[in-house]
């Protein structure tokens, strides 16, 4: 058993809006384990970001324990509630927001560099944040130190973003969504660079994304875990998520989406979904909260229990599923639409 | 230039617009030529910044004021008659838009007005268009939004932000082709859209196409949804078009760099693991373009020629266009690579 830096059990949560309550995540269990790479895939409000700042430390969860090295994150005070923070680091979406305006390169990476006493004085701070820049290609150093963020094009800032999320050699990093607002043609080279940090600085990197191609090329020695509207549905090694879906939505996200390729893409076969409609979180439903679109779905058994994260009995591959019919070590049956 | 062909619906002809900015002009496009053809649905590639919104806008005369068209000329046909869609009087145009060429813009969530009921918003743009039917528009309103998959009744009599943002954008798809335009364009039709309503999307979209048989120009920086769709893919570079091709053409036997570049800097699904590369360095500022051909600080295939003179965009095989000088190289290197 791999040693896991972080272990997600039985998180749960939901936000308030006005008298409702939205439930964010419900009974997400996994580990990430040291080094590896693990992708958290889903759509939009499937709850990946909260994920992400979840295991930062940045929310805390409504219920539920993140374990950091062994240890409940909550539970941890003083310097160790320090070095926790300096260990888990995260990098948002969007670089144009994420960034201070008002402030040079240097005085964004000089700032926690100071504030985490990580260095000794300006001068101190000035060398380590030339390496930073140097570690994330952004050379020659001397004509970035002095930018400002509107003075930078998207990739540049990204990278910046990353060099900031290092300055506290963080053992952890997660990224969310980290490479989707730069343009295709870069955003390989970013990917590459935060693959090699990794085995350069011993850093296990959550890349969080809605795509599931950028999941496989980043994640394909690792994992890949898929959620939907809250739970976590399916987790396994990226190769066999890719050529073995086993849950329903999985297999219908992969068989949706176009690939670069005219041949491949106009021959694919698409899964029909029952409904296209995606249900509100303030309003899931019973059971299994894809049956209402699933084509598989099982009357009188998914309506009505929340399937549970497993190995299904019957499995072909290694993959966790959190899927009714799977769990009973039955076949999936296409319904009759 | 030759003659129109009765098939040709669309010509753009050697097109330059610049922006007239402080810092001095962006020379936005680069004398870009195309033909549209009936029924045919273009792709227009490439990154941000490289022109390819200014082309569209400047389709339905809709650049901002500071864009001064410098050169060249659009024309459209229709019933064998040519109009130069440049030229066109403030009345002309205004039967033009919708009617001829109408455009959907990116994101959905904010092109309808949020106090207005759909039926309101679908009979507002048919009176101005001139048609006072509520009955005849109620009935075209209500096909279309069958044809996108939608429940009509329900989706007519409802306000904006009573719908998903998938329902929006396939409303919006239908609102667009109300007034029947021969010319649909379609500004990022998929980006900011979930997997599975992007799926749903391009599903209608090629279903509208051929059930109404219009012709399409989309912007998007997704390769994947132009292997899906087009029929004819356009790399836009720096505000020129560097290659041109039928979409196999372009996909199997890209003969400019860039295109290439990009095509191998794109994830795959396939089972097994991806080479993939990125471009290295960034854009070219377009108020100081690089000289000669302005892909070449970018290039690996750049020699002193590239530096010096600008590859014209050449015909090389069937309706396959690239503007490069080291076409052979490039088609060289992929060979010994495979």
């Amino acid at each position: 058993m791999p040693e896991s830096i972080i272990e997600l059990q039985g998180v749960y949560r939901s936000f308030k809006t006005g008298r409702t309550v939205v439930p964010v995540l419900q009974d997400i269990n996994f580990g990430v384990n040291k080094l590896e790479f693990l992708c958290l895939v889903g759509e939009s409000g499937c709850g990946k970001t909260t994920t992400g700042k979840i295991i930062c430390g940045l929310l805390p969860p409504s219920s539920g324990q993140i374990l950091f090295e062994g240890q409940d994150i909550a539970s941890l005070r003083g310097a160790e509630r320090r070095r926790h923070r300096r260990s888990v680091q995260i990098i948002h979406q969007d670089p144009y927001a994420s960034l201070n305006p008002t402030q040079t390169v240097k005085e964004m990476l000089s700032y926690p560099l100071l504030a985490h006493r990580l260095v000794n004085g300006r001068r101190g701070a000035e060398n380590r944040v030339n390496e930073l820049l140097d570690l994330v290609d952004l050379t020659p150093v001397e004509d970035f130190v002095d930018k400002y963020p509107h003075q930078l094009s998207g990739g540049q800032r990204q990278r910046v973003s990353i060099a900031r999320a290092l300055t506290t050699e963080p053992s952890v990093i997660v990224a969310d969504e980290s490479v989707s607002m730069v343009d295709v043609s870069i955003r390989i080279g970013l990917l590459q660079m935060m693959m090699d940090l990794r085995d350069r600085l011993d850093v296990t990197i959550v890349f969080i994304t809605h795509d599931l191609a950028l999941a496989k090329y980043f994640a394909w020695d690792g994992r890949i875990g898929v959620m939907y509207l809250g739970r976590l549905v399916e987790i396994g090694a990226t190769q066999q998520i890719i050529a073995a879906p086993q849950h329903p939505y999985t297999k219908v996200l992969l068989s949706a989406i176009p690939e670069p390729d005219p041949h491949k893409t106009r021959s694919k076969q698409h899964i029909q979904l029952r409904s296209e409609d995606i249900p509100r979180l303030t309003e899931l439903p019973p059971g299994c909260s894809f049956h209402p679109r699933c084509p598989w779905y099982v009357p009188g058994a998914c309506d009505v229990t929340v399937p549970q994260l497993a190995l299904p009995p019957q499995a072909v591959v290694d993959s966790e599923v959190a899927c009714i019919p799977l769990e009973r070590g039955d076949e999936l049956v296409l319904h009759d639409a | 230039m030759s003659a129109m062909s009765p098939e040709t619906i669309l010509r753009v002809d050697e097109l330059s617009i610049v922006y007239r900015t402080d810092r001095g002009d962006v020379r936005a496009t680069n004398d870009i030529s195309f033909d549209l053809k009936r029924g045919e649905a273009m792709a227009l590639i490439g990154e941000s910044g490289s022109g390819k919104t200014t082309i569209s806008l400047a389709l339905i005369r809709k650049l901002p004021k500071n864009a001064v068209v410098t050169s060249g000329q659009i024309l459209y046909q229709h019933d064998s008659n040519v109009q130069d869609v440049l030229g066109l009087s403030r009345r002309q145009l205004r039967s033009f838009r919708w009617n001829d060429c109408a455009m959907v813009f990116q994101g959905a969530q904010n092109a309808f007005n949020p106090v207005l009921k759909i039926r309101k918003q679908f009979e507002d743009t048919a009176r101005a268009h001139g048609w006072a039917d509520k009955t005849a528009i109620r009935k075209r309103a209500l096909s279309l939004l069958e044809l996108v998959r939608l429940d009509p009744e329900r989706v007519y009599d409802s306000f904006p932000h009573e719908l998903s943002g998938g329902m929006k954008q396939r409303t919006l798809l239908a609102l667009g082709v109300l007034l029947s335009p021969q010319v649909v364009i379609l500004d990022e039709p998929t980006t900011a859209l979930d997997i599975l309503t992007q799926r749903a999307i391009i599903d209608v979209l090629n279903d509208m196409q051929r059930k109404l048989q219009f012709s399409i120009i989309f912007i998007s920086h997704d390769l994947s949804l132009a292997a899906e769709m087009a029929d004819t893919v356009a790399t836009v570079y720096a505000g020129e078009i560097v290659e041109i091709g039928g979409v196999d053409e372009i996909f199997y036997r890209s003969l400019h760099p860039y295109t290439y570049g990009l095509l191998t800097s794109v994830p795959t699904l396939e089972h097994a693991q991806d080479v993939l590369q990125s471009i290295p360095g960034s854009p070219p500022n377009l108020i100081a373009p690089p000289s000669g051909c302005k892909f070449h600080p970018r290039c690996s295939f750049a020699s002193d020629q590239c530096q010096v003179d600008s590859p014209p965009l050449q015909l090389d095989i069937g309706s396959h266009l690239a503007a490069c000088w080291h076409k052979d190289r490039l088609l060289a290197s992929r060979k010994e690579d495979a």
